[in-house]
């Protein structure tokens, strides 16, 4: 099977504040990391490629930086990676994301699936993967959890995806596109060789030239959504601790829960 | 590069310096930077003072000619209509009203004809109702090629959908055949008055920063909502309006996957979306077993059970029960943490519930910090109190 | 402390402690709790490519050198020193077969061991031997094309988990020292049995047992070397493995101290955190200076090993006293500082105390080592008084 990974580089969303005086972000001491979802998507393509050959291959699109995140893969175990940078990139929304990502696929060649994580931690969408299967024409599974059986002969595959109320079993005809949960697997841990091989790997760069992309259709020209503010979510900052006993403290809790009529009981 | 800083103008004043989200301006030999984490936001170009920043933003045709009206997804599973559906239908209403047009709803399923009326009494002036076998499961095909082709038909300006698993999943595939922006997941909607655009207000960032986001050009402005973020509008006995039936077999839309089944969590309410009231158990429990005590207090307050990454970790929960970054987004009316630290990582997936209660015996845990109402003590002191006083004032 | 580390040393450092902190970490305590060995953790050290790390390249190591072991076993010590006594002892199990096996018994061997795909482990100690290994009991005795073997083993770390042992018997009573010689013995060989499980005070996340030889017969080409170089083999595997056994005090001792000084920055007292207080600074003032000590005087002397050094007995001695005595002092005060807290099993640093006791005592007491260096210390300086 070759399989095709879609990751993105983004920054450790728990380091990321908001400064309320300048309404700037907080940068300094932020590291960047591979989208953790996308980790999970990546340990899929591997544990499909144990069981059934091929290879794996992962892209990103970003800035020149982004190179980092795919060196990290290859330390994995992936086999192949491309970076999709240009400044025209800068600035897409959603579906130039989509479009872009599309574009650098069909470059590349043929894949029998392309897995993503589910969303990006950055932006939580959740839009580029089903977009970008639109995009290549392909069908798609979101929130896959578990693999179930894949038969390469009918060109089929069957999966368990997560939903509000329980799961889905649904079945795809391949190629498709699924985006994975945490929950699908564990990840395993890069290998020494790995890593002495992401060192060294040659990481090619397409330009929005080498993708012959519409000009108009990539980066912020051709995002659909434009950001109009930025600004921190108020503060909930209340940080009330009830004082005395428990029993106190839960009779307190009682009344003012009751109070803000989110509980239903009759305290005395 | 679209980002123009225009050296004669400039005055190195800093102001966009201090502007900018990103860090991503410097000055360099008295003239003002962008450096490659730019995502060209604008932020800069509204504070600069002398106008030498301007941003080549997506111009083209102003689309909104002929594409009027509002649209919600109703979304329908397994027999009922979803939460989200009638607090879609509560904001579109409002927006609609704004704009002086019509709210339809679309509903999709099969023998779901009579769920038109409770549609209609919730604010609904037109329902398109598209109802066949084929839509008795969710597929994204199906779903979503046949959204695609109403919306193509009937050209709304807005289309709202909840931000829930099937809405998550399908609409970015219609706003990728339509070719329009889609705004993911939004807390808050309005209008802007000067240019009718829909302001969709988000979070990002894992919650840590909000963005307000507008889609200009494209037609319909598309977005999912969250669920329980906007409030069901007044049951209006009676009311009515029209109801459009789609022939769903004539659209010859082909679905690439096939539903096998559809397995409920039976066991317990893992439909953490839409609980009013969560229960959610952490480390602090110690052991498995100890969740019953949590699915005590969930009966009686009709409530859903959550769990923090290290209860899931542990292996004391489903991975379905998990609240936080890498599990769900929750916003219940009351949540309830009992022995959860609260990093980061949870706090993004609880944070706008309404009232949190945190019950932890360490007082420096960060839960506090989040929560309305902390106690500081044993969880296995506290909960079994709180089952005993509910019990007896209801009795 | 800068110590000039290469790209790829540190490249080995970081992969060790990611997979000591992704994998072993979460189940520590719980391993320590139930007495349990994971053999999925140490598929996960095999996938990571650090089980074969002093295994040779053609054999599908990585051909490091004890400098690069040392540094991941520091790493896995750092979070579990259970665990890492398993991955240490996979070496120590290995290495009669790397330095003195024959071509075709590495090819047979060290491929697996690599993968993880067998677990090895090295059986000297007896009841009637242990800091005095002339007390073997355990006999073999050439058959045709066979041994037979006969005796039991025990306090072997990895018994029953491992498929290789390395096992030390009598092959000629009257050579003295010289008439041992050390086999391979595969699980499954016939007449070769498992004891019991020791229940252990410490580093109960390895595994401990007893190994028992009834007539065990394997074939005459499991012989490691020749007949009489046992004791030979068995001396120059321990050299070479002490500096892996300090390197466990210095990992233990330094993941101790990071927790006490975690808490000691946290826990309020008298109004302020209990760091601000003299009295806990000056401990962990010690503790660090120690550990860097210890630290510093291991990566030294395995480098001088790696260079090719002859004869490490005293260095490689001091390498394992050194920091075998200060993990137990680190780690008794590293539950002082976290008081009633580091008492209870909820925080590590009382089974990182329970683990650090054994330290002192296995692969040769602090005892036994003291005297290697006296006597060396003894030859050393009287071969130079009859020069001058």
């Amino acid at each position: 099977m070759d399989i095709l990974v879609c990751i993105k580089q983004v920054p450790d969303t728990k380091d990321i504040k908001l400064d309320p005086e300048t309404n700037t972000l907080k940068r300094e001491g932020v590291e960047s990391i591979v989208n953790p979802f996308d980790m999970y998507a990546v340990e899929t393509a591997l544990m499909l490629k144990d069981e059934w050959g091929g290879t794996v291959r992962a892209v990103t699109m970003g800035p020149p930086q982004a190179e980092q995140a795919l060196r990290e893969v290859v330390s994995y175990g992936v086999d192949e990676v491309a970076l999709f940078s240009d400044r025209a990139f800068a600035g897409a929304d959603t579906w130039a994301t989509a479009y872009t990502l599309a574009k650098g696929i069909r470059k590349l060649g043929d894949f029998d699936l392309i897995i993503c994580g589910k969303q990006a931690v950055d932006g939580d969408t959740a839009q580029v993967g089903p977009g970008l299967a639109q995009q290549l024409d392909l069908p798609f599974i979101t929130f896959v959890r578990r693999i179930v059986k894949i038969e390469l002969d009918s060109r089929t595959m069957v999966v368990e995806r997560l939903m509000d109320d329980g799961y889905d079993v649904v079945e795809t005809s391949l190629p498709a596109l699924l985006t994975v949960v945490k929950e699908i697997n564990e990840l395993r841990v890069p290998s020494l060789k790995g890593k002495m091989k992401a060192k060294k790997i040659d990481i090619p760069i397409y330009s929005a030239a080498d993708l012959e992309v519409d000009p108009d259709s990539v980066g912020l020209t051709g995002s659909y959504t434009q950001v109009i503010e930025v600004f921190a979510p108020k503060p909930r900052g209340n940080r009330i601790i009830l004082e005395g006993e428990t029993e106190e403290q839960v009779e307190k809790l009682l009344n003012g829960l009751t109070k803000d009529k989110v509980l239903s009981v009759k305290i005395d | 590069m679209c980002l123009f800083i225009d050296p004669d103008l400039c005055t190195a004043c800093e102001a966009c310096v201090e502007s900018c989200p990103f860090g991503a301006i410097t000055l360099v030999d008295d003239l003002a930077q962008a450096d490659e984490t730019c995502n060209l936001c604008g932020a800069c170009e509204d504070v600069c003072p002398v106008q030498a920043i301007t941003i080549e933003k997506k111009t083209g045709a102003p689309a909104a000619d002929g594409y009027e009206g509002v649209w919600i997804f109703a979304e329908h599973r397994q027999g009922k209509l979803a939460q989200v559906a009638f607090e879609l239908l509560g904001e579109g209403r409002r927006l609609a009203d704004q704009l002086g047009v019509a709210l339809g709803a679309v509903l999709f399923g099969h023998d779901v004809k009579e769920e038109a009326d409770q549609l209609f009494a919730y604010g609904a002036d037109t329902v398109y109702l598209a109802d066949d076998p084929a839509l008795a499961g969710f597929t994204d095909d199906m779903y979503g090629v046949l959204l695609a082709k109403m919306i193509n038909e009937h050209q709304p300006e807005i289309v709202l959908c909840g931000a829930t698993s099937i809405g998550r999943s399908f609409i970015p595939k219609v706003a990728t055949i339509l070719g329009t922006g889609l705004t993911a997941d939004c807390t808050g909607l309005g209008i802007r008055s000067s240019d009718r655009l829909l302001l969709q207000t988000r979070p990002a960032f894992g919650g840590n920063i909000m963005a307000t986001i507008v889609c200009p050009a494209g037609r319909p402005q598309m977005a999912t909502v969250r669920t329980r973020v906007f409030r069901r509008g007044p049951y209006q006995e009676g009311r009515k309006g029209e109801l459009v039936e789609i022939d769903v077999a004539r659209k010859n839309i082909v679905s690439r996957t096939r539903l096998l089944e559809v397995v409920t969590d039976l066991s317990e309410k893992v439909n953490l979306a839409e609980a009013d009231v969560l229960v959610a158990g952490g480390r602090g429990l110690g052991e498995e077993k100890n969740f019953d005590l949590l699915r005590e207090l969930a009966d009686l307050l009709n409530a859903g059970v959550g769990a923090s990454r290290g209860a899931v970790d542990a292996g004391w929960i489903s991975y379905a029960h998990q609240v936080g970054q890498t599990g769900k987004t929750v916003s219940p009316k009351l949540y309830i943490a009992c022995g959860i630290s609260g990093a980061v990582q949870h706090q993004v997936g609880m944070q706008s519930s309404d009232v949190i209660v945190a019950i932890n015996k360490d007082p420096n845990a960060p839960i506090f910090d989040v929560a309305n109402y902390g106690l500081v003590g044993d969880l296995f002191d506290i909960v079994p109190l709180m089952i005993k006083r509910i019990k007896t004032a209801r009795s | 402390m800068d110590y000039f580390l290469t790209e790829e040393q540190k490249m080995i450092q970081d992969l060790a402690r990611q997979v000591a902190e992704e994998k072993v970490l979460p189940l520590r305590a719980e391993l320590d709790e139930n007495e349990e060995f994971s053999r999925e953790i140490i598929k996960h050290f095999a996938d990571a490519d650090l089980l074969g790390l002093g295994i040779p390249e053609e054999y599908g190591g990585m051909g490091m050198g004890v400098f690069e072991q040392i540094l991941a076993t520091e790493q896995v010590a750092r979070v579990c020193c259970g665990t890492a006594v398993t991955f240490g002892s996979g070496g120590l199990g290995a290495m009669p077969i790397i330095y003195y096996g024959s071509k075709e018994q590495k090819q047979k061997y060290l491929p697996d061991v690599a993968s993880g795909k067998k677990l090895t482990a090295f059986a000297l100690t007896e009841s009637t031997a242990g800091s005095d290994a002339s007390g073997i009991q355990t006999t073999a005795v050439r058959d045709g094309d066979e041994y037979v073997l006969n005796g039991t083993k025990q306090w072997i770390t990895n018994a029953a988990e491992a498929e290789i042992y390395c096992v030390v018997a009598i092959t000629d009573r009257s050579k003295g020292p010289r008439g041992s010689s050390i086999f391979v013995v595969e699980k499954g060989d016939s007449g070769f049995e498992f004891g019991k499980k020791e229940k252990k005070m410490g580093i109960r996340t390895s595994t401990t047992g007893e190994l028992i030889f009834n007539d065990c017969r394997i074939p005459a080409d499991r012989l490691i070397s020749r007949e009489g170089m046992g004791f030979i083999i068995a001396m120059k595997a321990l050299d070479l493995s002490r500096p892996g056994v300090g390197i466990l005090g210095v990992g233990l001792s330094q993941g101790a101290m990071e927790v006490a000084i975690e808490f000691a920055q946290t826990r309020i007292q008298f109004g302020r955190p209990i760091i601000a207080q003299q009295a806990v600074q000056h401990i962990l003032a010690d503790m660090a200076t120690n550990i860097e000590a210890g630290r510093a005087l291991i990566y030294a002397i395995t480098k001088y090993i790696d260079s090719g050094a002859k004869n490490i007995s005293k260095v490689s001695a001091m390498a394992k006293l050194f920091p075998t005595d200060m993990a137990m002092q680190i780690t008794t005060n590293a539950v002082q500082i976290l008081g009633g807290h580091g008492y209870m099993r909820e925080y590590p640093v009382e089974k990182m105390m329970r683990d650090s006791k054994i330290l002192q005592i296995f692969e040769g007491t602090n005892q036994i080592q003291r005297n290697v260096i006296g006597q060396e210390l003894n030859k050393q300086f009287s071969s130079r008084k009859n020069k001058g």
